[in-house]
């Protein structure tokens, strides 16, 4: 230490600068410029933000006019990393002969990674921008059908986006 | 004493301890305010419009949180401690000439100052600020934690050193006002002009010493979060812990008071200017007085902004750096100042 003669403090600083209070006063004046500037908060209730298609919300079903894309392939549950997706096919008469018939997204176990998004061959399930998730309880979490299927018109930012991206 | 003026004194204590009371819940809003403005942010805006039911709503859970104390705490300490800080905030409150007097009553004038002409006020407030020392250095030491020892102990080596230089500063007013008395130093300035013009070095050291003393950043040593948890504080919780806070408020508006009492001319409206005459107003009339008053808070209240400005502007000191600066720096800043305001003083005579 006691060697050191170069670089040292009062090499670095000019008189005034080592007085501080100058340079002080000028860390004020900038801390007070900032009091006037715009304000970034967003009054969340009342002012709400609607992500781009890029975003990846909760993930949803897509649902046509005659019924869900989704064929039961499970692939998406098979690639779900923290296993929260759970499918159960069935088949009808239809020409789509597969359907589920038990599909749940346990969103207490969901990582919004999108690899389930990613996997699916019929772009049957997509991320959505709902990102206000709360639950009153546990088994409120586990997402069934009902509140999974949501139809293909609101999905179309994401829809669109996933075609030009992935 | 007679009834009477027993009456108004207490009249007056409940004036001044409601103002303290009110005056640090605005504080602290104003505080996360001013925090939230240098941020780019709004603050809290949720109670009440602009958020001014926050403090009390804040004061409300602090009265219905559970009030822990340690198991190896020392109890009666414990307690005692925040009792002892607020108590000596308030007793400074005591002293500060917040108006002058504008009531008259059995043809004695009272004003909005419990003691104002008290010869040896300043001596008290010095007093008062080396007490307020025990309340802190007391609760770190009462809860038996480390971290909140380690607060009381920065907060009482702290405090002591920065006391001298703001004593030494104060001398320097005396020198040039000629009196101990509060209400005497602004009588003084009234007629001379400003001490700030007189003594601009004096209120830089006093102003510093002040930051210290109130154990506001930059020197907030005591209770650095991120090394000391909460410091002096830490184990307290409940009103106790309300009561500390609102000592350091109360405190900050103290300084800010004596301040402007000592170096911005208390209740004087212009330096320079005879106000009153200018008017056409007698100086002790009601009107001319309830103005000063008027202008003397808001000269207290320009320093409680600095006060929370430079909060939110500085980064904290090192614990050697603030030594240094009290020991090295003031301490010898002031000494000078007081020879070369003797000096000028001699030779203006």
């Amino acid at each position: 230490m006691a060697n050191i003669k170069e670089n040292i403090e009062s090499q670095r600083l000019n008189f005034w600068e080592r007085i501080y209070l100058p340079e002080i006063a000028r860390g004020l004046g900038l801390s007070l410029r900032q009091m006037f500037r715009p304000k970034f908060t967003r009054q969340y209730p009342e002012e709400r933000w609607t992500p781009e298609g890029s975003y990846r919300g909760r993930p949803v079903l897509v649902l046509e006019d005659d019924g869900e894309r989704c064929v039961a392939c499970g692939l998406c549950a098979r690639v779900c990393p923290p296993l929260a997706i759970e499918v159960r096919a069935a088949e009808t008469e239809r020409e789509k002969e597969r359907y589920p018939e038990k599909f749940e997204i346990n969103m207490l176990r969901c990582i919004f990674c999108g690899f389930c998004e990613e996997v699916c061959p019929e772009e049957a399930i997509v991320m959505s921008k709902d990102y206000e998730l709360v639950f009153g309880s546990q088994p409120e979490g586990i997402l069934g059908m009902d509140k999974l299927l949501v139809p293909v018109s609101q999905l179309q930012e994401r829809l669109e986006f996933l075609r030009q991206w992935r | 004493m007679d009834w009477i003026q027993l009456a108004i004194i207490l009249i007056q204590a409940g004036i001044l301890v409601n103002m303290m009371l009110i005056g640090a819940a605005y504080m602290v809003l104003a505080e996360r305010k001013i925090a939230a403005w240098i941020q780019n942010r709004i603050g809290p805006n949720r109670v009440g419009p602009w958020g001014m039911l926050q403090s009390f709503a804040d004061v409300f859970k602090l009265y219905l949180k559970e009030d822990i104390v340690p198991l190896a705490a020392s109890r009666q300490f414990h307690a005692l401690a925040p009792v002892i800080a607020i108590g000596v905030a308030i007793t400074v409150y005591a002293i500060i000439p917040w108006s002058g007097p504008f009531v008259t009553i059995d043809g004695v004038k009272y004003g909005l100052a419990m003691a104002p002409d008290m010869n040896v006020a300043l001596l008290i407030v010095l007093a008062m600020t080396s007490v307020g020392v025990y309340g802190v250095a007391l609760a770190g030491w009462s809860s038996n934690s480390k971290y909140s020892l380690l607060g009381g102990l920065r907060s009482a080596a702290q405090m002591i050193s920065y006391e001298l230089a703001m004593g030494l500063s104060v001398v320097a007013v005396v020198l040039v006002s000629g009196s101990l008395s509060l209400v005497g130093i602004i009588d003084a300035q009234i007629a001379n002009g400003w001490n700030v013009f007189y003594q601009p070095l004096g209120i830089i050291i006093f102003l510093i010493s002040a930051f210290a003393e109130t154990n506001r950043a930059p020197f907030d040593l005591p209770e650095a979060e991120p090394e000391l948890v909460g410091g002096y504080h830490t184990e307290y919780s409940g009103m106790k812990f309300g009561l500390l806070y609102l000592a350091e408020y109360a405190n900050i508006l103290a300084s800010s008071a004596i301040i402007a009492t000592i170096y911005l001319g208390g209740w004087d409206i212009l330096p320079f200017v005879d106000e009153a005459s200018l008017l056409g107003l007698d100086p002790t009339s009601v009107p001319m007085v309830l103005i000063g008053h008027v202008v003397f808070l808001s000269k207290a209240l320009l320093f409680v902004f600095i006060f929370m400005w430079v909060r939110w502007t500085l980064p904290r000191f090192r614990y050697d750096q603030l030594m240094n600066l009290g020991w090295k720096i003031l301490l010898p800043l002031a000494l000078a100042n007081i020879a070369i305001t003797g000096i000028v003083l001699l030779l203006i005579g």
